[in-house]
């Protein structure tokens, strides 16, 4: 069995089949990448695994768990980290709170020692403010730490999206188009972070992304999804040149 | 300017960052407890006032300014805590007890509320709330043998050991005494793994629960903690008032709380105060500022929720940070004084943001 398994999902909305039976496997330590054209239904695949939406019909399976038998809240407990396509920060709080809410899976401290500030939680906040501090470090974000969200600009907020999402020291990392908005230097930067992700810290990723030279780059099998049916899968250049890859994209072009 | 050298992690999460904070906010309450020696009774009576509302705001910002659920029903919360202090020292208790019931049965309403308000938000949560307020004031109103009812009820003074407080200095005290132990617990939850979920509940409920918050856990506990600060509000306030009458927690009440939080600055623990005070200095200066004006004028009815509109809408046309946002800028403009920018607190563009996921 693989790391990551999806079988035979389907889920539509108002009628419209948004994800329709689509069935693949990620292997452990690997970069699996998506693409396919705008609203084939590959953000709906990262929204079915966080068990935002609820599926019509299918399996959901991460390293023997069923995803379905889960809520939303339970999945990062698992080890599965995501980041968002139009970014789901904590606006009103510093990079530095929003890291540690990274943290919160491994919270073992009751209500009322929280409400004392006990010295266990005193010790447990310096382990998480640790563990937090390597990841500024390794997403060089120093300079940042205690700046509020919302005054910060765009590719600056992609990367502390990215950080929190760290934070939870995931198994598996979803990232929602994590070059959408960065400029290509920025671009270049992400593609050497998920290669060092995948390296340094043992994590399996699986990223959709329409930078297709990010795709050949990174990411060891890719996926295609059109209107929300797989097209094809296999490795970059295979599923570039696919017949049905081409056309969708040259009809998507139209 | 000040520039802070960190040495270590462990400074950021003392409550006081710096020696000037320790110097200042020192000052502040030794000036407080010491306010009985400068002030006469009735000034220490409006003190007293404006700490009970701080109280209250207190519990409210854990709820709304901390967690993002409106309530239009903490009155509810300050009557549920009023009457219970009130009849717990009629049957003979001391406040040792009549205030953690007060506490505790306030914090059971919160439970009540919350356990269904934690599937709303919005408008739907803010009418539930409302519904909830308007049933405790007709239950107080009906409850003849515990509230007096429409009549009323006398409320006995505090008893501490045996020792009744009957000095308004003394209550002015005890109500800071508790006030304070209060701010501390609140204080540290903000700076624990709960008050940074219920923030991250506020600021996007989706991504909370993608790292493992579970929302309406997060909600009910700020509900709960909310409900027991107001319930001890209420309680001090039943000896303020030393008469309670149902009508005393009507939805005004609950409005007038909201509006504290709202002008002191949403989100912030200096806000409350900021507000009460605020907020404690209207109410004054409005009854003085009546009796000077002439009848036809001052006599009006709705005079004083006009005055109260047209501050409220001011605030949140030309601040909407607050009194406390305001002051934030005055103290930057201070501390990088010839250096300093109006650009620095320019909202900037905010990034389009879906009800969709994608
Ligand atoms: N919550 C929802 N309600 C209704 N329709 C939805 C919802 N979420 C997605 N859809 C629809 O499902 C389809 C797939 O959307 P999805 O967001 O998965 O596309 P996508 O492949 O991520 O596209 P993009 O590249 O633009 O991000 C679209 O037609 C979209 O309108
Ligand atoms: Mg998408």
């Amino acid at each position: 069995m693989s790391f990551l398994e999806i079988e035979n999902l389907s889920i539509s909305f108002g009628g419209v089949k948004a994800v329709d039976d689509v069935s693949f496997a990620v292997e452990e330590g690997s970069v699996y990448a998506i693409i396919g054209p705008n609203g084939a239904g590959k953000s709906t695949i990262f929204n079915l695994l966080s068990r935002f939406y609820e599926p019509l019909s299918g399996q959901l399976n991460f390293a023997g768990n069923d995803l379905l038998e889960l809520g939303a809240k339970d999945i990062a407990r698992l080890g599965i980290a995501r980041t968002f396509q139009n970014l789901e920060l904590f606006e009103h709080a510093s990079v530095l709170q929003n890291l540690l809410v990274g943290r919160h899976v491994h919270n073992t401290q009751s209500w009322w020692r929280q409400l004392l500030f006990t010295g266990s939680v005193v010790e447990a906040e310096l382990e998480h403010r640790r563990k937090v501090e390597e990841v500024i470090d390794f997403l060089e974000l120093a300079h940042y730490r205690n700046q509020i969200i919302s005054g910060l600009p765009y590719g600056v907020r992609k990367k502390i999206e990215l950080a929190r999402a760290l934070c939870i020291e995931p198994k598996l990392l979803l990232l929602d188009e994590p070059s959408s908005g960065l400029n290509p230097e920025e671009t270049e930067e992400m593609g050497f972070w998920i290669e060092d992700i995948r390296r340094d810290l043992n994590m399996t990723v699986v990223l959709i992304e329409h930078d297709m030279s990010l795709v050949a780059e990174v990411s060891d099998r890719v996926l295609a999804i059109v209107n929300g049916k797989v097209a094809a899968e296999g490795d970059h250049a295979f599923v570039q040149s696919h017949p049905d890859v081409v056309s969708a994209y040259l009809g998507d072009a139209q | 300017m000040r520039i802070l050298f960190k040495t270590n992690y462990k400074q950021d999460l003392n409550l006081a960052k710096h020696g000037g904070h320790r110097f200042w906010y020192g000052l502040l309450i030794l000036i407080l407890f010491s306010a009985p020696l400068i002030l006469d009774g009735y000034y220490i009576g409006e003190a007293t006032r404006v700490l009970i509302y701080a109280m209250a705001g207190l519990g409210l910002m854990v709820v709304t300014g901390f967690t993002g659920q409106v309530s239009l029903g903490h009155a509810a919360f300050l009557a549920i805590g009023a009457y219970t202090n009130a009849w717990f020292l009629a049957q003979g208790f001391s406040s040792f007890v009549a205030l953690p019931m007060a506490a505790l049965l306030s914090m059971i309403g919160g439970l009540l509320v919350a356990i269904p308000a934690a599937r709303m938000s919005g408008i739907y949560l803010a009418i539930a709330t409302l519904a909830f307020s308007i049933i405790v004031e007709d239950f107080a109103g009906h409850l003849n043998s515990i509230t007096g009812g429409n009549r009323g009820m006398m409320v006995d003074v505090p008893m501490l050991f045996g020792y009744q407080i009957w000095e308004s200095w003394e209550l002015y005290l005890f109500v800071l005494c508790i006030l304070i132990i209060a701010t501390l617990a609140v204080l540290n939850i903000l700076r624990s793994p709960l008050g940074r979920a219920m923030i991250a509940v506020r600021d996007s409920e989706v991504s909370s629960q993608a790292l493992g918050v579970n929302p309406m856990k997060i909600k009910v506990f700020a509900f709960t903690v909310s409900a027991a600060i107001t319930g001890l509000a209420g309680a001090f306030l039943a000896h303020y008032m030393m008469f309670l009458t149902p009508q005393i927690f009507g939805i005004l009440l609950s409005i007038q709380l909201l509006l504290m939080i709202v002008l002191g600055g949403l989100g912030t623990v200096h806000g409350v105060f900021f507000g009460a005070v605020l907020i404690g200095v209207m109410e004054t200066g409005i009854s003085i500022g009546k009796d000077a004006l002439p009848f036809s004028i001052g006599g009006l009815p709705g005079i004083e929720p006009l005055i109260f509109g047209v501050i409220l809408i001011s605030v949140i046309a030309f601040e909407p940070t607050g009194i406390y946002g305001r002051w934030v800028k005055i103290r930057s403009y201070m501390e990088f004084f010839p250096v300093y920018r109006r650009k620095s607190f320019k909202r900037q563009r905010s990034y389009l943001k879906t009800e969709r996921l994608r």
